[in-house]
This record gives structure tokens, sequence and C-alpha cells, in this order.
């Protein structure tokens, strides 16, 4: 029985394999020719990079939302009852540490440049922030808590820094112009640069945090 | 079939194939990385699909990327706490809960 059970469900999902690998093979009728207008209102965007110039300028509410989105889950997390503290956790070697003051200051430095970068070649606050994440995470992983010991009691301002400066970005062209995230051409790449070193910041402390969980951080600081 | 065609129609496998771990895992965990076998797809599928150099798919995608992350945190998250014992589950000393 359960085998005629798991073959009927391979059948069926090799259907419905079938059926997605039809679908997304067949032509797509020509709509409105969507790269060509991006490609011409980027002068106005205040970015040369196409996708950077997507993500801040012309769906910009989809990046507010995600920002959201990411303070959501980190709330979500937050709300859980800390779990005990883990037995017996060892020391940190001597090797780890060292590589850790070594990497930690290249991290955070190609996580600016990638922010920089985002403005005319792939990059920007998503990668940068996941950079420094990265960075916050091996400061973890090498004991350097007390840091992270700061950070955790600003958690909530710095989380919240990247989505407040994206709605007040929003609110003031909403006034200035009278489009909710209508950068004006003009100051439009500053205010990009501006939006997106906040949100690299939120993302960096948020996915920290998420990556610490519901665990209390123990001082193993020397 | 064009390459980038059949990175679509790989996108569609992945997709089942995932779906299949879902169905049939027992396991929260594998589950879990099943949902996240399925969201890639779906990612896989949007820039294979899309013309090639769309900067639209591509901000979608990278959107799509970090909404993923945030959600398997959370869903880690919650395993943590599922895995821990109710036994062990008391506070030590008073202090907390509820």
């Amino acid at each position: 029985m359960k085998a005629f059970a798991s073959a009927a469900l391979a059948l069926l999902l090799a259907g419905l394999a079938a059926v997605l690998a039809w679908t997304v093979t067949r032509p797509v009728t020509p709509g409105r020719d969507v790269p060509a207008l991006i490609a011409g209102a980027l002068d106005v965007s205040g970015v040369s990079h196409p996708v950077t110039a997507v993500l801040l300028n012309f769906r910009g509410y989809d990046t507010l939302l995600e920002l959201v989105v990411l303070l959501i889950a980190l709330a979500g997390v937050r709300c859980l009852a800390p779990l005990p503290p883990p037995r017996g956790s060892a020391p940190v070697g001597g090797v780890l540490r060292e590589l850790a003051s070594l990497l930690l200051p290249v991290l955070v430095l190609v996580a600016v440049y990638l922010l920089w970068a985002g403005a005319t070649r792939p990059g920007g606050a998503f990668q940068g922030g996941a950079l420094l994440a990265a960075a916050g995470i091996l400061a973890l992983l090498a004991g350097r808590d007390r840091f992270l010991w700061r950070l955790e009691h600003r958690l909530w301002p710095l989380a919240c820094l990247g989505v407040a400066v994206f709605l007040a970005v929003a609110a003031g062209t909403l006034a200035a112009g009278g489009v909710l995230l209508g950068l004006p051409s003009a100051h439009a790449g500053t205010l990009i640069l501006v939006i997106e070193g906040f949100a690299l910041l939120s993302i960096a402390v948020t996915l920290v945090a998420l990556f610490l969980g519901t665990g209390e951080l123990e001082d193993r600081d020397p | 079939m064009t390459g980038q065609a059949l990175y679509a129609v790989l996108g569609c496998g992945l997709f089942c194939l995932g779906f299949h771990a879902l169905v049939v895992a027992a396991h929260p965990l594998r589950r879990l990385l099943a949902v996240n076998v399925m969201g890639s797809s779906v990612f896989l599928v949007l820039v294979a699909g899309a013309a090639p150099g769309d900067p639209l798919p591509q901000a979608l995608v990278i959107t799509g990327i970090v909404v993923a992350v945030a959600a398997t945190a959370l869903g880690l998250n919650l395993l943590l706490r599922l895995a821990v014992p109710a036994a062990a589950d008391e506070p030590a000393d008073g202090e907390g809960g509820s």
C-alpha cells in the first residue's frame, strides 16, 4: 500500500513537472519591452546599474516592504522564549581569534565597497549587508561577545533604522512631489546612497540577530 | 532547446523534487530544506525564463532571496525551540518565563 502511494505520488509529481516544463518553454507573447523602458529611464534614476535602479527607485516599494519582512522575522524570533544556554561550550581558539581580527576589517571594507559599487555595477545594500552580517557572525564565533552584547542592547533602534530612513524619504518625496518614493532625479543618487547605507546597517544587524536567535549571549571575552 | 530554456525546465524539475521531499519527509528540518529548494527553483525559473539582461527579474529574485533567508531563519529558530525537550525548558532561577 505504501509502495503504491509513493509510486502514485511520484507519477503525479512527474506529471506536474511535465506541465510546468511545458508552461515555461512556451513562447511569451511580447508585451511592453521592460528592459528597454528601464534602460530609457536609467538617466533619471540616479544610478547607472539597472538592477539597483529597479530595486531602489522604480520598485522602491518592494525593497521597503522587504526590509519590513526582515523586521517581522526578527520580531518573530525575538518573541520566542530564550533557549537554555548550551552546556560546555569550548573556549575560542587563538587561531580563530587572530584570523577574525585580520578578516574583520577587510570584511567591513568590502561590505562598504559593495554598497558604493552598487550604483554602477553589481552590488548594493543587500550584498553588502550580507557580508557585514558575515563579519558580525565571525566576530560572534571568535568570542567577541562584548561587542555583540553592546549591539544587542541597541538591537531594535539599529534594526529599525533602515525602514525608518526609507519611510522618511518616502514621506519627503510624497510631501515634495506628490508621488510616494518618486525620487527627484537631481537628488536620486544621493537619496539612494543614504537609503542603502542605513539599509546596509539594518540588514546586517538583523541577520546577525536572526543567527543569534533566542540564545542568550555568554560573556566569553578573556 | 536553448540553454536558458533548459535552466527553466531544470527549475521545474527542482520544484517537483522539493515538493516531493516536502510531502514525504517527516522531519521538520527536511521540510524546511524542501521549501528552500522549492523557493530556489522558482528563482531559477524567474531568471532563466526572462529575456537576457532583463534587470527586473534579477531585482525580484534578490528581494526573494532576502525574504527566503528571513523566513528560513525564523523557521530554524522555531525548530530549535521544538527540539529542546520540555523538561529542560523550565527557567533555572525563578527569573523570566511565565
